[in-house]
């Protein structure tokens, strides 16, 4: 490694062909405790698509909240206070994200990436982490490959995954009597993979999925699906959809007549899905949540900073994102560098309770980060009094039972 | 039986919404002989455009009905004023890209000023639950927006069957060439013509709103579809148009309902099979082929 004024004297260009080489145990090394003298955090996410609202340019925001927060609880003994955010936009293209990722870490010489809001993207940069050594945390990306298969040394999942989503929902609604299911699924990778697991966490809990519907992705018209849905009188219908799908699914559901007796599951559904379909048509729908603005004080106090710097209640992601940046800027402290398997280390089994997680650990072993999650409802827009309070939580799921056993897990490390 | 009768009414409501849309497709590519593509995002801007009514101006749904394709039609009149008369000399190719870059413009500046998720907007209260019809449970929206849709369908259709106006801009969609030679003024009847299409297709729009996610990319597929189906119904045919949405709407809600896998598939499959059998579509002329 270079000394800090010839590294300066040869410019990034040879940074960057060294990085591009592949370089060896990541950033730092040397005399430096933290590598060029200043921590560089990578925001990778959709800022203009579907998921800018779901996560955006406001889950940089949470980040820069992180990082001035962290300043100041850290005033003297800081590591660093040299501390940029940079972001980047994948257009939720998964090999825009392989690209922006490697630039990052490359070029930008970025210590961590955070985020990446779709699945295959999420793989995608979780695979550059791994050749780059860098450490790369995922936060609103849905797969739970990522702690499973295709799990790695520097790879860790925030805030949710499809095991958990299903778990959740399917485990608690069938408790509470829900016991015959229609599943209706979007026909493809992610909608068959969803429909799999709610299949086996009802099963499991005692209850019968009676009919699985595929629909064509993205889809229009859905009269036809949900009168099949309907036949057999099922306690509950679920939906697996996502954004526009799921706006066009319960909307013609309740215009059906669907909010009679049945129970509606949604699958994967968040704050900010809620606030663009409107209460009206989820009134009554039940998912899980992994985090909610107004679910306790500390939340709420955290969702009221956040309001004010960005003019919107957050997001579980973006809440995410905070938490996930925040934790990070303390293990860079604990271990006195932003060395990635140095970090990494001081990650692995941490317990944690933040603004976002509850009961929180880092599981050492496949890098989930599990806490407790919840199964959320949607308001009836009677009972709504305050801007953008959509939810009411019904239970909490503790963090043992919300995600997937170690057991059932496929990663090896 | 119960389930077939179901299906049928379901796919002519989601037909009427090809109908309309295809109808003002049709009628613009008859009178100026241009393909526009920027139909999906004018379908668009009508579903935004009543959200947008009712959130700054108050205005219900009933009043977005009338008010937003009237909008629209002024839209249309200055966009042909504008840009795509100019462009009418030139192979019909020149306008295609206009439109086009017309819809990435337009989606962009949807995306910019309203973001790009959804916007909320609940069924009127009139419309809402379920009406009984023959011992099925309808919902009371999806019988309306069929209903309307026919009914403006058949409005058009009386008014360029009955009206001297109707004759000749029909005359003018499906004879071009020889209406002029016979001395008609084809380009005065240019500009209203393919200001009426667009508000048609702000009218589906509209229609849309309560019933189907409210975003600046759902005209984005809607267009795919909608081509397939003046391209069944033949192109520049007025009639042909109509039909073609409501087969192609019916052929969508069977494949659901009986093939899930192949539903989106079949249309283009029929697409392909009356071109194979009747290049010109399936009431086409065949003179702008």
């Amino acid at each position: 490694m270079f000394k800090s004024s010839l590294k300066i004297v040869l410019g990034t260009t040879v940074a960057v062909s060294l990085a591009a080489c592949g370089g060896a145990g990541g950033p730092g090394g040397g005399s430096e405790k933290i590598s060029d003298g200043k921590l560089v955090l990578g925001v990778l996410n959709d800022q203009s698509g579907p998921y800018k609202d779901l996560s955006g340019p406001n889950s940089v925001e949470a980040v820069k909240m992180a990082v001035e927060d962290w300043k100041a609880a850290h005033k003297d003994d800081a590591v660093t206070t040299d501390i940029e955010v940079i972001t980047a936009d994948f257009s939720t293209k998964p090999d825009v994200a392989n690209t922006k990722a490697q630039e990052m870490y490359d070029r930008e010489n970025a210590d961590i990436i955070l985020d990446v809001p779709n699945s295959a993207a999420a793989l995608a940069v979780a695979t550059q982490a791994k050749n780059k050594k860098r450490v790369y945390i995922n936060v609103g990306g849905g797969t739970s490959a990522l702690t499973g298969a295709s799990c790695n040394k520097y790879t860790f999942h925030w805030a949710y995954d499809t095991y958990m989503l299903a778990n959740g929902a399917a485990k608690s609604v069938t408790d509470s009597g829900g016991k015959t299911w229609s599943i209706v699924y979007p026909d493809y990778e992610f909608g068959q993979a969803s429909d799999k697991l709610y299949t086996g966490a009802v099963e499991a809990a005692g209850g019968k999925v009676i009919a699985h519907i595929p629909t064509p992705f993205p889809n229009e018209n859905f009269a036809t699906f949900i009168t099949k849905a309907q036949q057999g009188n099922p306690d509950v219908i679920a939906s697996m959809h996502g954004g526009g799908d799921l706006a066009n699914f319960f909307k013609q559901y309740q215009q059906s007549g669907g909010d009679k007796s049945t129970k509606v599951v949604g699958g994967v559904v968040f704050l900010s899905d809620i606030k663009s379909i409107g209460a009206e048509p989820l009134k009554g729908m039940q998912f899980t949540d992994s985090w909610y603005w107004n679910m306790d004080k500390e939340a709420r106090a955290w969702a009221d900073r956040f309001q004010e710097k960005v003019g919107t209640r957050p997001t579980a992601i973006n809440a995410g994102n905070y938490s996930a940046a925040y934790q990070y800027l303390e293990a860079v402290q604990e271990a006195g560098t932003d060395k990635s398997d140095d970090v990494v280390a001081k990650l692995e089994g941490k317990k944690i309770n933040d603004i976002f997680l509850r009961n929180g650990e880092i599981r050492a072993q496949d890098h989930r980060v599990i806490h407790d999650v919840y199964l959320a409802e949607v308001k009836d827009p009677k009972d709504i009094k305050e801007d953008e309070d959509f939810e009411k939580i019904v239970t909490t799921i503790p963090a043992a039972n919300a995600f997937r056993p170690l057991d059932q897990s496929e990663c090896s490390m | 039986m119960g389930s077939f009768i179901q299906y049928t009414l379901q796919g002519l409501a989601s037909g009427g919404f090809y109908a309309l849309a295809a109808l003002g497709l049709a009628v613009i590519f008859g009178v100026l002989g241009v393909v526009n593509f920027s139909h999906g995002s004018m379908y668009m801007l009508g579903a935004v455009g009543t959200v947008v009514a009712l959130d700054e101006f108050g205005l219900s749904f009933w009043a977005s009905l009338i008010v937003v394709p009237l909008v629209l039609f002024v839209f249309g009149v200055l966009l042909e004023r504008g840009l795509v008369r100019w462009l009418l000399k030139l192979d019909p190719l020149y306008n295609f890209l206009l439109t086009f870059g017309v819809t990435l413009v337009i989606v962009d500046l949807v995306k910019r000023r309203y973001g790009s998720s959804g916007m909320p907007y609940d069924t009127p209260a009139g419309l809402r639950g379920q009406i009984a019809l023959g011992g099925l449970e309808l919902p009371t929206y999806q019988v309306f927006a069929a209903l309307l849709s026919v009914l403006v369908c058949v409005a058009v259709w009386v008014i360029l069957v009955k009206t001297r106006v109707g004759m000749i801009v029909r005359a003018a969609t499906e004879e071009p060439d020889r209406s002029r030679a016979l001395g008609v003024n084809v380009a005065m009847w240019v500009t209203p013509v393919f200001g009426f299409g667009i508000a048609l297709a702000g009218l589906a729009g509209v229609l849309a709103a309560p019933t189907r996610s409210v975003t600046a990319d759902m005209g984005t597929n809607f267009i795919i579809i909608l081509f397939a189906v003046v391209v069944i119904g033949g192109l520049g045919s007025i009639f042909g148009a109509v039909a073609a949405g409501f087969i192609v709407g019916l052929v969508e809600a069977f494949g659901q309902a009986y093939a899930p896998a192949y539903a989106q598939v079949l249309i283009f499959v029929l697409m392909a099979g009356v071109l194979l059998v009747k290049p010109t579509g399936l009431f086409g002329s065949g003179e702008h082929s």
